[in-house]
């Protein structure tokens, strides 16, 4: 029987959170291994683990993955979650890139000093609501289809839901001028891989805290 | 019916299009580009609907307006076989290309730092390369031998590879002293007969970043 994959990273979100609600939604179990202290991630360094140097670290099906987007899209073909052709794919790929841009502009707000952080926040909502949102909306109401790309759940679903949710965290009402997506966040929750990983007690984790910005500060030395 | 060449819609600069002209180049595609040099024309991309989240790079090809730079340059690999032969080579060029991006992601910003803090940037990315990327890639290429990066054939890690180590040398031409394998992989890539031809004058390769494309690129995107 095949071994569970193993995740190394913080105890948060950070770069590992897409990661795991893409596992997540293929109804893949895995195992986490936190990053606590510098001397953890120094042996790891050492160990020859870590291609670069950094983590996300995923080790699964005899490899050592590293670079948040390598791993996204090895698990997003190992589990058909990436298109069935090479049209479908890009789609995929642009939706994903995307939505990655604007979850990441959130996760490094965390690290901004307070008044930036705040600034920042506000941009990512501004550009979800400008940028973002309105295009997957059209994309929606274009296809009239339940999900994405191909008239079949990809890897775009569930990074659209993660970011959708995300940004709802720090605004509540970000979604009230777009319906399909008000929709599309209700059918996407209720796939039963990604309800059981909305409820509590799942490997989901909270939005980052000063404890968690404050390890991943004195495990990496920034 | 003939298939029209693609079509790059960016500033007439490196910056981050620069890589997709690279890979066309090796994969032998000849392409055509649109530059960017006012508002306006950005403006009326955006307005049209021409670009998936209003930013370039945008490249027209196969009837698709493709955005996101690493989004393009996974589609050209993947059409033109140069993303290994299944899925765990192509997880490892991935890995690969994603480190070395992220390097190359020093010397896109470069031209746009503060002239104070620029020479200061010049030593973080000789730095970060020295410690960090070109003793992985050195390894490689000593532990298996090969011409190339993976799976004894060219693909998209050896293309972008190649693309960082000759900016970098521009800024700091001895950069490869402690690296012999990286040095023979550099000749051995350049000779191939189309990246050769990228690398002659009179191809679409664009010069490194001067005060006339860091003023395009503000008149461009600047509110």
């Amino acid at each position: 029987m095949a071994a569970k994959p193993k995740l190394c990273y913080f105890r948060g979100r950070g770069r590992m959170e897409s990661i795991r609600w893409l596992l997540a939604a293929a109804g893949v179990e895995f195992e986490e291994e936190f990053l606590e202290t510098r001397e953890q991630y120094e042996r790891l360094q050492k160990d020859g683990r870590l291609l670069f140097g950094q983590v996300p670290l995923v080790e699964i099906d005899g490899m050592a993955l590293t670079q948040t987007r390598a791993i996204l899209s090895y698990l997003a073909a190992k589990y058909n979650l990436h298109g069935k052709d090479l049209k479908e794919t890009v789609r995929i790929d642009m939706h994903a890139d995307g939505t990655l841009d604007l979850m990441m502009k959130v996760a490094a707000a965390a690290f901004k000093p307070p008044g930036e952080k705040e600034k920042s926040l506000a941009s990512a909502v501004e550009k979800a609501k400008t940028r973002y949102f309105p295009v997957f909306e059209k994309i929606l109401k274009d296809q009239g289809e339940d999900f994405l790309v191909g008239n079949k759940f990809s890897w775009a679903d569930i990074q659209l839901l993660e970011a959708i949710l995300m940004i709802e965290e720090l605004d509540a009402s970000v979604l009230s001028d777009f319906p399909l997506l008000q929709a599309f966040k209700t059918r996407i929750s209720n796939i039963p891989t990604i309800k059981k990983f909305l409820q509590p007690g799942s490997q989901r984790k909270p939005p980052p805290d000063s404890h968690y910005v404050k390890v991943a500060r004195t495990v990496l030395q920034f | 019916m003939m298939a029209s060449k693609p079509k790059l819609h960016y500033p007439n600069g490196r910056g981050r299009m620069e890589s997709v002209r690279w890979v066309l180049a090796a994969a032998g595609v000849e392409f055509d580009e649109d530059f960017l040099e006012t508002k306006e024309q950005l403006q009326k991309l955006q307005d049209g609907n021409h670009l998936l989240f209003q930013q370039v790079p945008m490249v027209e090809i196969d009837g698709m307006k493709l955005v996101q730079t690493r989004s393009i340059l996974h589609y050209i690999a993947d059409k033109h076989h140069l993303f290994g032969k299944d899925l765990k080579e192509r997880t490892l060029i991935d890995m690969y290309v994603e480190g070395t991006l992220d390097l190359l992601e020093l010397i896109i910003m470069h031209p746009f730092l503060k002239p104070d803090d620029q020479q200061k940037e010049v030593v973080i990315m000789a730095q970060k390369a020295i410690i960090r990327y070109f003793p992985v890639f050195e390894k490689v290429l000593r532990g298996h031998g090969q011409r190339f990066l993976v799976g004894n054939q060219l693909s998209l890690a050896d293309i972008i590879l190649l693309q960082t180590i000759l900016a970098l040398e521009e800024k700091i031409p001895n950069i490869l002293s402690a690296f012999p394998h990286l040095q023979e992989f550099t000749v051995k890539i350049s000779n191939i007969p189309t990246i050769k031809k990228f690398l002659e004058p009179g191809s679409k390769k664009k010069p490194p970043p001067d005060d006339i494309y860091v003023r395009t690129v503000y008149n461009v995107f600047m509110p």
